[in-house]
């Protein structure tokens, strides 16, 4: 048993050394080539555009479930005119790097590792490897650039997005007077702790996403199983991984 | 990697809305900017500016005029700033300079009022009459140390 | 089995031992293929035919032993000195291999985007005469999905060829193709051995085709491969050889009008039967 989870501490060290390695090789090939535009261009379109329905929609709902339950507690006080800073700073500061993270890992996250490891289960990236072409410059790195481009945008819409949502259910529904609720955010959302700090967020999850899912599809077995489990993988590990590091991100940010 | 002119344009699109969204969080609820008319500079020291920072506001009654640009300490450790207004208006020499905050726990921003004299500021003089920040903290310090109400 | 003569090799196994897992796949093989010359490695499904192609892609590196591909022992290379052996190499998956993201031309054009600089126009025209050598014009803008088996092994093979690469690996180039293609495709690469004096070689069960294109013959068996001219081979009495062409027999004689009488005698010999 101990001997067990001493093997598999160690494994999970091995891990982390090859995804720095494969990092690397990611940033070498993103740095030493003229940048594959098209493929990132169908790698954005793949991860960004398809993920908009979903992140959108959240975003309407999260911010209007946040005016909701933030006007319950704050009406006890008299305070329903912070309900503007109580939606902006959630958001902004928390929830909308987080969530769209969590929701593009398992959107585009998934879908990246699973197609990464359907090439090594049918032998494509040997193939392009055999024309002297490396899979990691050819295929890898415009998807994980892809990702970390796409996260800060997605954040953005997500946010603005749940701003609109928070704004209509306490306005429209809940009565609150939309200037207030405007001025209250305006004035309590301060760009260099909230909205840097939020799209730092956002960019540092879309780097730790596009690397974790591209070489959980590159590390894969050739097999259908191994599919599957690259893109279960991506899942678990991605957004345990986005969790912690945000966990660690707010300590660095202060509160 | 087939050219694709729709998707390019969708993505064009989608980056575009992302990019302006993020925009509008930083330029109109992040207050990134003072947009309005700069260039006149101003020095102004203060004993305490509390958390004053750079970027702040600079108002003359309530009206955003610029913004500090710096804060450091000068020789003899007080807090030196250098304010970035409008050049368009006049300030003279008796224009005072206060830390204030916006409400109870709020943002600090200076506050500029001006004098009556007939001799007006230069780009780069000092304002003489300053009045520091009124810290909460050392406000209830202080009310709890005259009170003798501070534990053991 | 010794070598009648000593071709020059241009690609050479020596001592090659390989095992996954528990499984010895390579044990101690040691062949050579001649340059220029079309050599076919025969041997039974799992004998090792397409991990013998992928160590000299340098795909797969072996345990001991050393893989010796155009004068370079490619056994130690880091990937990018395994590129420049690349550049030379030509290779045709069992699975074909296509990238499934994009159409058949892209696919067979990839090379020639990634390493000249030809015009676009050029290109083309180049991938429009490839497909069409392996009869797959007017399916250039097709995905790869959309093809059958065969169809994407051949366009595999236009991209196998793109680049007039000086060695061809063709892995089962036969495998599910229709008689009139099978033609075409033998055609083809015998075409390509002789006008650019490509060393070829090819992994097949099909006999027939095998048998009139080969200069060589390899058989791999039991983790070695028996290697030489295909007239010395067919004489042998070697019982592994016999064994195989015993169950390739019925279409073997079909094409060739060979007695396989002596072959089945041979195969009863009970002294014959114990070590297979
Ligand atoms: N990834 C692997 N792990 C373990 N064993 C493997 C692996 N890949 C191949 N093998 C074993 O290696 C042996 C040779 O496989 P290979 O694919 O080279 O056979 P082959 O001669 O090409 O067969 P076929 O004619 O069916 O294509 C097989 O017995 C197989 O069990
Ligand atoms: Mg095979």
């Amino acid at each position: 048993m101990i001997e067990n989870m001493g093997y598999r501490s160690l494994v999970v060290l091995e891990h982390l050394g090859k995804i720095a390695q494969f990092a690397l090789r990611i940033v070498v090939c993103l740095l030493g080539r003229p940048y594959r535009i098209r493929r990132i261009v169908a790698d954005v379109y793949d991860a960004g555009v398809l993920s908009l329905p979903v992140v959108c929609l959240s975003g309407v709902v999260v911010g209007g479930t946040l005016s909701l339950l933030g006007y319950t507690t704050l009406v006890r006080f008299g305070a329903e005119e912070a309900l503007g800073a109580l939606v902006g700073l959630s958001v902004i500061r928390e929830l909308g790097p987080v969530l769209t993270a969590l929701l593009v890992t398992g959107r585009a996250g998934s879908a990246i590792a699973a197609e990464i490891a359907t090439m090594v289960t049918t032998e494509q990236l040997d193939g392009l490897r055999m024309m002297s072409v490396d899979p990691v410059d050819f295929v890898v790195s415009p998807k994980a650039l892809a990702l970390l481009i796409v996260m800060p945008l997605l954040a953005g819409l997500f946010i603005v997005f749940a701003l609109m949502g928070g704004y209509g259910v306490a306005v429209g529904l809940l009565g609150v007077d939309g200037g207030s609720f405007m001025a209250s955010m305006e004035g309590s959302v301060k760009f260099w702790n909230d909205v840097i700090g939020s799209f730092s967020k956002a960019i540092t999850f879309g780097a730790l996403t596009g690397l974790i899912a591209t070489y959980r599809g590159y590390i894969s077995e050739p097999t259908a199983a191994g599919v599957s489990a690259a893109t279960t993988g991506t899942v678990v590990v991605g957004s345990v991984a986005i969790l912690i590091c945000d966990f660690f991100l707010n300590g660095f940010w202060g509160v | 990697m087939k050219r694709s002119p729709l998707r390019d344009l969708i993505v064009g699109i989608f980056v575009l809305c992302g990019l302006v969204s993020i925009g509008y969080l930083s330029i109109e609820l992040g207050g990134l900017y003072y947009s309005g008319p700069a260039g006149f500079k101003l020095i102004a020291t203060f004993d305490e500016v509390g958390d004053l920072k750079p970027r702040s506001a600079v108002v003359i009654a309530g009206v955003r005029v610029g913004q500090v640009v710096s804060i450091e300490l000068d020789d003899i450790l007080r807090a030196r700033c250098e304010l970035d207004v409008d050049p368009n208006l006049e300030l003279d020499v008796e224009t005072s300079a206060a830390i204030k905050t916006a409400g109870l726990l709020g943002e600090k921003f200076i506050a500029l009022e001006p004098g009556g004299s007939d001799e007006m500021l230069e780009s780069g003089d000092e304002i003489d009459r300053t009045v520091s920040a009124l810290s909460i903290e050392s406000l209830v310090g202080k009310f709890v140390n005259d009170t003798g109400l501070e534990g053991d | 089995m010794s070598e009648p003569e000593e071709p020059e090799f241009r690609i050479a196994f020596d001592g090659v031992s390989l095992k996954r897992g528990e499984r010895v796949i390579f044990d101690g093989l040691s062949c050579g293929f001649p340059r220029g010359r079309v050599s076919v490695v025969l041997g039974g499904s799992g004998a090792g035919k397409s991990t013998l192609i992928r160590m000299i892609g340098g795909l797969q590196r072996p345990d001991s032993g050393s893989v010796r591909v155009a004068e370079q022992d490619i056994t130690g290379f880091s990937e990018r000195e395994l590129f420049k052996v690349r550049d030379r190499i030509g290779m045709l998956f069992q699975g074909g291999a296509l990238l499934d993201s994009m159409t058949v031309a892209e696919n067979v054009a990839l090379p020639l985007r990634e390493h000249t600089r030809l015009a676009e126009m050029d290109i083309e025209s180049e991938v429009d005469r490839r497909l069409v050598a392996v009869g797959l014009s007017d399916t250039g803008h097709l995905y790869p999905r959309e093809l059958s088996g065969g169809m994407s092994r051949r366009a595999a093979l236009a991209r196998a060829i793109v680049m007039d690469p000086e060695i061809l690996l063709v892995d089962e180039p036969f495998s599910g193709l229709d008689p009139i293609n099978v033609r075409r495709i033998e055609a083809l690469l015998v075409d390509l051995n002789r006008h650019l004096d490509l060393t070829l070689i090819v992994t097949s069960h099909h006999m027939a085709s095998s048998l009139r294109m080969a200069d060589r013959l390899v058989f791999m068996v039991d983790g070695i491969a028996i290697a030489g001219p295909p007239d010395d081979l067919l004489k042998s009495a070697d019982e592994r050889i016999v064994e195989f062409l015993i169950a390739e027999s019925d279409s073997f004689a079909e094409h060739h009008e060979l007695d396989v009488t002596p072959l089945m005698d041979r195969r009863t010999t009970p002294d014959r039967r114990k070590n297979s």
